[in-house]
């Protein structure tokens, strides 16, 4: 972990998200994921260098919010795509075809599942049950749901996904 | 027998039935009215008790009884509502988020109200963006008509209802790991007691409810605790609560149409198929369903009468109702690629607290990595067993119930599909099958 900055990571905006917060909770520490959520929507990904800072913001040793932060995989280091792309992989899922689906989308992005392509556009994940089992096999691309799809479809799919992450 | 009228879906089909208005229109925020001009925290207690509305989260437990725990002098209480849904193949909570929050709104209001309770916090998995928008949005519909806040109707009861978003954990959906993460640490769950009635978020008491739990209480305040005993399979002795009430019920896998339905608890897996799920797709055979989520172990194709309320999968085997979510397999499926998916699910789900659970479940998942791939030992197969006698609060080895889940799968497909199992294994590995011999394990062949 840095201990020199020269510049903040977080933003007078976040620390104004964050600390609007605080009512909500009797310790500051609850505030720990509402935080880590606004520092991931503004950077896709929480820098190592924004534990300090938000340790200090909610009052606890940096230990304390990186054991959090490290628990829950879904905060990543290292900035995600404009778009975030999880194909469920869970039985309801995978008996339509999910991990078919999974495997076709990362040949035609050329990425593994977890990693993002090299335009930045997509990071391509899978997921476990995303609770869309009516739509399976299913995909959550940061808040669209794409639902049915099939292997045919990749080219497409992947389309879209870029489209998606140019409009953002 | 007449067509069940729904309840808790009664208005989701209705243009726009996620605002204020339309709830409204439809009767909405009647019981509220009524629990507050009318009735005391006890009279609520004592209504819902009366009603023996179970919880529909997956553990059953009664709702009226949860409440009457909570001390009835504490300054501080919280709520906790677990919309972590996050079992697989279960969507109802989903739902009723996205189509009718305003439902689920005034359930929380009212458990509130008879808990003592002056903040309610709705713990929603980060993967429900459009339901936790939805909640968001009625919220504030609620604040500003006057229904969330200080001094409600004028009644003198106060109360907060906040969002919490979840970080893709399956262990959230626990009661004390869901409070765990609400106060900001990971979701390890706790050792009980003290339950959260008596000492649970920010160690104040707290009563933790599913959502589709709350939603029926509004439903009981209108029209009676004995409206709701009308539905669902009677109690059978003093000791079982019954199964009262409309169920929201999930079908997926191969059926012809997935979809969640509501019906009086006690329908039949076979009847939710064939009328509900539009029959096994592709004009195929069912092999095996999930009863309840991937956590209930699993049904053969001969076990599909068996009725689902709270006491039916527990008779054949299986660790209980659940969420009620059935997944049907067909007669194309392998029982080892169903088990290499739910030993997959919860090796990656164990939140590596208790080391039976992390353990026993990643070793699970590396056995079936190891015989999907032909490299199958008979001997394998007598791990597996070892391990899901021996992972859960059951045997006494963990401190929640996520092994119980993970042990399952195992257990029933051990139990009721060994003749497969030791055919494929031999099959595909018919050089090695009888080795007996400590043997090199294979990390899994998909993305972990």
């Amino acid at each position: 972990m840095t201990t020199t900055t020269a510049q903040p990571i977080l933003t007078p905006q976040m620390r104004a998200e964050i600390e609007a917060y605080f009512p909500r909770y009797p310790t500051k520490q609850a505030v720990t994921l509402p935080a880590l959520h606004i520092i991931n929507e503004h950077l896709r990904c929480v820098p190592e260098g924004a534990i300090p800072e938000l340790a200090k913001m909610l009052e606890l040793s940096p230990a304390q919010v990186y054991d959090t932060l490290s628990f829950y995989g879904y905060f990543k280091s290292k900035p995600c795509g404009k778009v975030r792309a999880w194909v469920c992989r869970s039985i309801s899922c995978s008996l339509r075809g999910g991990e078919e689906v999974l495997e076709a989308l990362s040949e035609k992005l050329g990425v593994a599942p977890g990693e993002t392509s090299g335009d930045g556009k997509v990071t391509l994940e899978f997921g476990e049950c995303l609770g869309l089992c009516d739509f399976a096999p299913a995909m959550l691309a940061n808040d669209t749901v794409y639902k049915n799809l099939s292997v045919e479809q990749a080219g497409d799919v992947a389309a879209q996904l870029k489209k998606q992450a140019d409009a953002k | 027998m007449a067509e069940f009228e729904p309840v808790l879906l009664a208005n989701i089909h209705k243009p726009d039935s996620h605002t204020l208005s339309v709830y409204r229109a439809a009767g909405g925020y009647a019981a509220i009215k009524k629990v507050l001009s009318t009735m005391s925290p006890v009279d609520t207690v004592e209504l819902v008790k009366a009603s023996n509305l179970r919880g529909r989260g997956g553990a059953g437990f009664p709702c009226g009884l949860k409440w009457s725990f909570l001390p009835k002098d504490a300054p501080t209480v919280y709520m906790c509502v677990n919309a972590d849904e996050s079992e697989p193949a279960t969507f109802n909570n989903r739902i009723l988020m996205e189509l009718d929050p305003h439902q689920v709104l005034e359930g929380i209001m009212i458990g509130c109200y008879a808990t003592r309770a002056q903040t309610a916090y709705i713990y929603v998995r980060c993967e429900y963006p459009t339901a936790y928008k939805r909640l968001h949005q009625a919220i504030q519909e609620c604040y500003g008509a006057g229904l969330l806040g200080q001094n409600i109707n004028g009644s003198g009861f106060n109360l907060d209802i906040y969002l919490h978003r979840g970080a893709a954990a399956y262990i959230c959906g626990e009661e004390t790991g869901l409070i765990e993460s609400l106060e900001g640490k990971r979701a390890w769950p706790r050792i009980k007691p003290p339950f959260p009635a008596i000492e649970g978020a920010f160690r104040k008491p707290t009563v933790v409810n599913n959502i589709e739990t709350l939603a029926n209480v509004p439903h009981i305040v209108n029209r009676g605790a004995d409206w709701f005993k009308s539905m669902g399979v009677p109690s059978t002795n003093p000791k079982d609560p019954g199964s009262y009430g409309p169920k929201l019920y999930c079908i997926s896998g191969h059926v012809n149409t997935p979809c969640c339905v509501e019906l009086p608890l006690g329908v039949t897996c076979r009847e939710l198929i064939e009328r509900h799920g539009g029959g096994v797709w592709k004009g195929r055979k069912g092999k095996m369903a999930i009863p309840g989520g991937m956590s209930m172990g699993l049904l053969t194709e001969k076990e599909f009468d068996t009725p689902l309320d709270f006491a039916g999968p527990g008779k054949v085997g299986c660790l209980g109702l659940g969420t009620a979510a059935v997944t049907v397999m067909d007669e194309t499926v392998s029982i080892v690629d169903y088990l290499n998916n739910a030993c997959r699910f919860f090796a990656h789900e164990s939140c590596g607290q208790c080391t039976p659970c992390r353990e026993g479940t990643s070793w699970s998942s590396r056995l079936m990595t190891r015989i999907l791939s032909g490299k199958g030992r008979l001997k394998d197969l007598e791990i597996l067993q070892s391990i899901s006698q021996s992972i859960g609060i059951m045997p006494g080895t963990t401190i929640c119930g996520l092994a119980d889940g993970a042990a399952w799968p195992l257990k029933n497909a051990l139990g009721k599909f060994r003749g497969e199992l030791e055919e494929y294994i031999k099959k595909t590995n018919p050089g090695g099958y009888q080795q007996e011999e400590p043997a090199m394990a294979l990390v899994e062949l998909a993305h972990h």
